[in-house]
């Protein structure tokens, strides 16, 4: 309670210097904000959410979001990369900032060459069944699931966001480490899935809780299992991957980067103007509403991680490639 | 019922507010002009407006632009009918005919038959969502993919015959669009294919709007360019007048469409409460079914004004029906409404089962809004048809090259990517070829339209049942469908063989 009142007194304090704070530069056009992703989905709406953040609080420039969802990102990555020295795009990320490229490593796009502006948010991901399954049985916990998805092997259907998307790579995960042989059926974006599993068309999924949420309150889904350090506090039922015996933790990142040599000057100010959004109420508002977790990350920090969490991407790509 | 019926008032208490009219008003005519412009559809509209709404509470913000996505239905008819360009993907079927009517000098017959169409079609759909939201919804979530499938068949099934009699030449069309569709991503699985000569432009999926746009506004402009030339230099077009007697006329006339309007509002409002099909397939299948129906299918796709009512009907019922997704299990049933997700958690709204408990005024001052958006956007569209009219008599030295500017800025906007202009000049330049050698385009448009939808259902469908084609016919919902499509399908092949029996 503490920490979210000096959060959003400092937010306050940030929208009431912003007009004041006098910056070595600033944006003389309206700024382009570039979604890797469609119209609609996650990324989409956090970007939409934070352009109305930055009108309604008065801190900063004009925003006009652009989708281009082509490739997993692809689209996105090389044009980001083709605007080198601007300093009026930015992008809206998720974890395809990593997996695109060491996929099409073709597309020589360096994620280190970008700008770290700063991480506004990880949002996390649980393992959810439906509370009133086709075949009548009931699933509780995770050793039920552990149980009937063996059971089925092949028959067992775990909906998810695409190929190489962060649901299969969790998927592959649970397959290995448990032995199950679930088959992994794609498709168009979290909601979508969502409601695959609703409507009893997949035996699970591993939907971000945004995502869930809805079915979770009208009691349709059921988390069984969240892949977080700690326990999410909207779901205090389902325990840790951690505490089921594996240290398996998996984030998607929802952080703003800036184009390939923008200058320092520049760079500082949407850190500072991102600070500011980070801390408005209504950002914290939505995180909260949303289990959104991770710190504001911004800078050299920003870029470590970008790296560490490449890393570890890679060995989860090979590791699905069979390699 | 007598709850429905409190609800309901409760919810025109609401509506009714000044605030609330005048936001319905300025939703309904900044929409009627959106859907008007080449290439700005409500998709556009809603993402633009969205992040003023926060100024005004959310049951008005959602009215605001709940009526604008209205307005935009409507107007997508006006650009169809008046320049031949669909002004948003929801209105390609209304080109088909109204196209043609307006050819024939009868723009005012076209643009009367759009809008009283459109209003008994969401009046209609409103009436269906009022009484029977919850359990249409239970029948969306079970909707899976092979029960989309085979919806996705029975579309293609109705537009069997489309093209005209030349059934090869149709089936060209239908691959070239189905084969533009599948360009760039993979849908189901996100990776790269068929990015053509590795142009950064092919990474993404070929937005219809582009086809259409190439096709109707450039490549048909350039035909009846060469059409007025042969001509003499005067166009039909310019022939449009409009008088009180002749509207009153057309509008007694709508009465004889009753069929057509009453079948596409029914069929757009259940198609569009199936999440991720929406208003576009279900003005398309309102189209065929219409000239299935009709008693002489041959004057369709030549000024049939049911070619016009039936896809009218449909994309306003249709429009409503995907709120019903939306609202009750925070599904997008079409890309504006997937941005009008976003804008309720903007709002602090929390869409899915609970919304319907927990916060009855959003909903149901919404659902009254949505009878009297309908009634305002009818009022506003027949007030301004004077004046579509006398755009029309310019001469067609003037008129072609404002239309020719239209869509390329139309294809610039939706996208920022000048890749698309080139692209849409291509379309134009090849449609205008083939339109020479008598190629029907339409099944094009329409195969890259379903394309996308049909795809990912197959295959989603196999992967569930490991290969195996039962699993469209053994389920409750997918097998009658799907009878139904094979059905359709096969018709022409009979009566083509009947026909040659009792001939030969």
């Amino acid at each position: 309670m503490k920490v979210r009142m000096i959060a959003s007194l400092v937010g306050l304090a940030g929208a009431v210097m912003a007009p004041f704070a006098a910056h070595a530069w600033e944006p003389a056009k309206p700024v382009e904000f570039v979604i890797m992703a469609g119209k609609g989905g996650g990324a989409d709406k956090a970007v939409r959410f934070i352009q109305s953040i930055i009108a309604k609080e008065n801190l900063g420039p004009t925003v006009l979001p652009v989708n281009k969802p082509g490739g997993s990102g692809a689209e996105a990555l090389l044009y980001l990369k083709g605007k080198e020295g601007d300093n009026h795009t930015l992008m809206f990320t998720l974890n395809s900032f990593y997996t695109t490229p060491l996929r099409q490593p073709g597309l020589e796009v360096d994620i280190e060459t970008f700008t770290p502006v700063m991480r506004m948010a990880e949002d996390t991901f649980c393992l959810w069944v439906n509370t009133g399954r086709k075949d009548g049985e009931d699933i509780n916990t995770f050793e039920d699931f552990v149980a009937a998805a063996k059971a089925a092997g092949d028959k067992w259907i775990m909906a998810g966001t695409g190929k190489a998307s962060e649901d299969n790579l969790i998927t592959d995960f649970l397959n290995t480490t448990f032995g199950l042989d679930m088959k992994y059926v794609p498709y168009k974006g979290g909601g979508a899935v969502a409601k695959a599993l609703a409507g009893n068309n997949a035996d699970s999924t591993v939907n971000n809780p945004s995502e869930a949420q809805g079915f979770f309150v009208a009691g349709t889904v059921r988390p069984l299992a969240c892949m977080t350090p700690e326990r999410i506090g909207l779901f205090a039922d389902a325990p840790t991957m951690k505490e089921l015996g594996q240290d398996f933790v998996y984030f998607m990142q929802r952080t703003v980067v800036g184009a390939p040599g923008m200058s320092a000057e520049a760079a500082t100010y949407y850190q500072d103007l991102f600070t500011d959004v980070f801390h408005s109420s209504d950002w914290q508002e939505y995180r909260k509403k949303r289990a959104l977790v991770g710190d504001p990350l911004t800078g050299d920090d920003l870029m470590e991680y970008w790296k560490r969490e490449r890393e570890i991407h890679r060995g989860m790509l090979d590791k699905l490639a069979g390699k | 019922m007598v709850e429905i019926l409190a609800l309901l008032a409760d919810g025109f208490g609401i509506a009714l507010q000044p605030l609330n009219l005048i936001l319905i008003v300025l939703g309904c005519s900044v929409g009627l002009f959106i859907g008007a412009m080449p290439g700005l559809g409500s998709v556009n509209g809603v993402a633009i407006l969205l992040p003023l709404t926060f100024v005004v509470p959310p049951a008005s913000a959602i009215i605001f632009l709940a009526a604008l996505y209205y307005g935009a239905m409507y107007g997508g008819a006006i650009s169809s009918i008046m320049l031949g360009i669909p002004g948003a993907s929801t209105a390609v079927a209304t080109t088909f005919d109204g196209r043609p009517l307006a050819l024939q000098g009868l723009a005012d017959k076209a643009l009367i038959t759009a809008a009283t169409a459109s209003f008994v079609g969401g009046t209609i759909s409103v009436i269906l969502f009022t009484l029977a939201a919850p359990p249409l919804a239970h029948v969306a979530l079970v909707f899976g993919p092979p029960e989309t499938l085979a919806l996705m068949l029975l579309a293609f099934a109705t537009f069997v015959g489309l093209g005209g009699d030349d059934i090869w030449k149709t089936i060209f069309s239908i691959c070239i669009g189905l084969v533009l569709a599948a360009v760039g991503t993979d849908i189901v699985s996100g990776e790269p294919r068929l990015q053509l000569f590795g142009l950064t432009g092919f990474f993404s999926n070929i937005n219809f709007l582009v086809l259409a746009i190439g096709i109707y506004g450039i490549g048909e402009m350039l035909w009846t360019i060469e059409q007025t030339a042969k001509a003499g230099g005067a166009s039909m077009l310019s022939r449009a007048t409009v008088s009180v007697r002749r509207v009153l006329a057309h509008l007694r006339d709508q009465l004889t469409l009753w069929k057509a309007t009453l079948m596409g509002s029914l069929l757009g409002y259940f198609v569009g409460i199936l999440p991720a099909a929406g208003a576009t397939p279900g003005s398309m299948m309102a189209y065929g079914v219409a000239k299935q129906l009709s008693a002489n299918p041959d004057s369709f796709g030549k000024g049939n004004p049911e070619g016009v009512s039936a896809p009218e009907a449909a994309n306003n019922a249709a429009s409503t029906g995907s709120m019903l997704p939306m609202l009750t299990l925070g599904i997008p049933g079409s890309p504006t409404t997937a941005i009008l997700l976003g804008g309720m958690v903007i709002w602090g709204l929390e869409p899915g089962p609970q919304l319907f408990v927990d916060e009855k005024a959003f909903v149901w001052g919404l659902i009254a809004s949505l009878y009297a958006a309908n009634l305002f956007a009818l009022l506003l569209n027949l007030t301004f048809i004077p004046a579509f009219i006398a755009v029309l008599r310019l001469p067609f030295t003037i008129l072609a090259p404002v239309i020719f500017v239209l869509c390329l800025v139309g294809g610039y906007a939706p996208t920022n990517r000048m890749f698309d202009v080139w692209l849409i000049l291509v379309f134009g330049f090849v449609g205008y070829l083939l339109r020479k050698l008598d190629y029907p385009l339409a099944p094009a448009v329409l195969a890259i339209v379903l394309g996308p939808m049909t795809e990912p259902a197959l295959r989603q469908s196999l992967l569930m049942s490991g290969g195996d084609l039962a699993i469209f016919f053994t389920r409750p919902y997918s097998g009658p469908i799907m009878v139904v499509a094979i059905a359709l399908l096969a018709l022409p092949l009979i009566r083509r063989l009947v026909r040659r029996f009792r001939t030969g």
